[in-house]
C-alpha cells in the first residue's frame, strides 16, 4: 500500500456525515509524516507522567479533558510531559471542539516537526468517524480487472478476457436504466471483515468507458447522473467466457458456486458468450435471481423440490391402485362395463 | 515468466495516445501481460485500467507478461516506450 500521510488524512473526500473538517494550525512540515496504525489515542496518561504502553505510533486525540489539562500545565508553567510527549515520533495531535492549543504546546509541537489539526467537531463523534475512516483505507485492497454495475440493487462485477464484450455488456445494462460503478480497473477493498467494496480505481477521472469502435465515452454525460454510482458491495461475480463446446455448463443451477475475493466468498456464475446470446439479459435475471436467494427463494431447487414432490406422489397414488389389484385406468373400465 | 522495470520517459505521462497504443500493442500478443505502479496492477490490454493507472513522467512501471510469447511481447512493450511512444525524438 502507498504511505498514507497526514496530508493525505486532511484532503479525505467525505461527505456530510462522514466529514472530518481538519484544517491544519501548525506544524505543516510535518504533513508528510506517515501514519503507520489505524488507531487513535488519548493522552491523558501520558500527559499526566505516565509513559508506559503510551501508544505515540497513533493519531493523539485532545479533547476537552486534555486540553484543560495542558492549559493547567501552562499555568503552572511545567512542560517536562509535554516535552517528554514529543520526544517520540508522534505522526499528529487533533484538537477536537474546536479547541486551540497553549502556546507553549504549539511550540513543543513544531519544534518536533509534529502537525497540529483541528476540528470542530466533539470528540466522541470525530472518533467514531476517524475509526470509520481509517478503518476503510487501511483495509486490504485489490485491483482487478472487470466491470462493476449494479443491476436492481445487486453489485455485479463482470469478469472476462479482454475483447470478450464485458463493457459493451455493461453499457447495454446502462442504457436499460442499471448503473455503472466502474470500468476495467475496479478498486475493491474488504471492509468490516466480510463486505467487498467495489469503486472506480480513480475517482478524479469520473465515469469513462472505453468500447471498442467509439472510443472513451463518458457515462455521466450520455446517460445521466443517474447511470452512475461511486461504490457499491460486490454481491454477484459473473464471468463471461467464449462459449466453448467440449465444456460443460451449469444447467441446473442447483448448486451454490462461489469464488474468493481478498478471501470473502462471493456467489460466482460462469456465462458463455457467443454472437446471438444476450448476455445483459442474462445478468439482469441472474441478478434478479440473486435477490430471490437473498429473500429465501431458490429457484433450481424449489423446483426440483416440486418435481420430487410429484415423482413421489404420482409412485404413492400407483402404489395404491397396484394393492388394490387395480390399476387407475381399469377402474373406469369396469364402472363402464356396469353402466353397459 | 518475465519481469521488468520500464521507466515512462514522454514528458506528458500515460495520456490516451500513449495508453491506446500498449494496448493496440499488447493485443498482438497471447501472454497476459500486466503493468504494475506501486502496489496497483492492471492488465496492459485495458485502456482505461492504464489510464486509471496514472503514470506521469518518469514513473517506474513494473511490466509482468507471461505466455507463450513472452519474450517478444515484453520487448515490444519496452520498445515502445525507449521511443516515447514517438511523441518526442529520442
Amino acid at each position: 500500500m502507498k504511505k498514507f500521510t497526514v496530508l493525505d488524512l486532511l484532503s479525505l473526500d467525505l461527505k456530510e456525515h462522514n466529514a472530518l473538517d481538519l484544517v491544519c494550525i501548525g506544524g505543516r512540515p510535518g504533513l508528510s509524516n506517515e501514519i503507520r496504525i489505524p488507531d487513535l489515542n488519548r493522552p491523558g496518561l501520558a500527559l499526566g507522567g505516565f509513559y508506559d504502553k503510551f501508544g505515540f505510533d497513533r493519531i493523539q486525540i485532545f479533547g476537552r479533558g486534555e486540553t484543560a489539562f495542558i492549559r493547567k500545565l501552562a499555568s503552572e508553567d511545567k512542560t517536562e510531559t509535554i516535552d517528554e510527549i514529543f520526544k517520540r515520533d508522534i505522526p499528529c495531535v487533533i484538537f477536537t471542539h474546536g479547541l486551540d492549543p497553549t502556546d507553549d504546546f504549539r511550540r513543543i509541537a513544531e519544534g518536533a516537526d509534529c502537525p497540529i489539526l483541528q476540528t470542530d467537531l466533539p470528540s466522541s463523534e470525530f472518533s467514531s468517524r476517524l475509526m470509520r475512516a481509517l478503518s476503510n483505507i487501511f483495509a486490504p485492497h485489490e485491483m482487478i480487472h472487470g466491470v462493476l454495475v449494479e443491476v436492481f440493487g445487486i453489485g455485479v462485477i463482470i469478469l472476462g478476457d479482454s475483447g470478450v464484450g464485458k463493457s459493451e455488456a455493461a453499457l447495454e445494462l446502462v442504457e436499460r436504466g442499471h448503473r455503472l460503478v466502474a470500468d476495467d480497473a475496479v478498486d475493491i477493498s474488504c471492509v468490516a471483515g466480510n463486505i467487498l467494496l467495489g469503486a472506480g480505481a480513480n475517482r478524479a477521472l469520473g465515469h469513462h468507458m472505453e468500447i471498442r469502435g467509439l472510443g472513451i465515452i463518458n457515462v455521466t454525460h450520455l446517460f445521466g447522473v443517474g447511470s452512475i454510482r461511486d461504490s457499491k458491495q460486490i454481491q454477484l461475480i459473473v464471468e463471461l467466457e467464449q462459449w466453448d463446446s467440449n465444456k460443460e455448463y451449469d444447467r441446473i443451477g442447483a448448486e451454490e458456486r462461489t469464488r474468493d475475493i481478498l478471501g470473502v466468498s462471493i456467489p460466482y456464475l460462469q456465462v458463455p458468450v457467443k454472437p446471438g446470446r444476450n448476455v445483459p439479459i442474462i445478468i439482469e435475471t441472474a441478478a434478479m435471481n440473486e435477490r430471490l436467494k437473498k429473500m429465501g427463494y431458490f429457484s433450481a431447487r424449489e423446483f426440483n423440490q416440486s418435481v420430487l414432490k410429484w415423482l413421489e406422489s404420482e409412485h404413492a397414488r400407483s402404489a395404491y391402485f397396484q394393492n388394490n389389484g387395480l390399476l387407475h385406468r381399469d377402474v373406469r373400465s369396469e364402472i363402464d362395463q356396469d353402466e353397459a | 515468466m518475465i519481469e521488468k522495470d520500464i521507466t515512462v520517459t514522454n514528458r506528458a505521462g500515460i495520456h490516451a495516445r500513449p495508453a491506446a497504443m500498449i494496448v493496440q500493442t499488447a493485443s498482438r500478443f497471447e501472454s497476459k501481460i500486466m503493468l504494475g505502479k506501486d502496489n496497483e496492477e492492471i492488465n496492459a490490454k485495458s485502456i482505461m485500467g492504464i489510464i486509471t493507472l496514472g503514470a506521469g513522467y518518469d514513473t517506474v512501471l513494473k511490466m509482468r507478461v507471461e505466455g507463450s510469447d513472452e519474450q517478444e511481447a515484453a520487448d515490444a512493450l519496452a520498445a515502445l516506450f525507449e521511443k516515447r511512444f514517438q511523441e518526442e525524438s529520442a
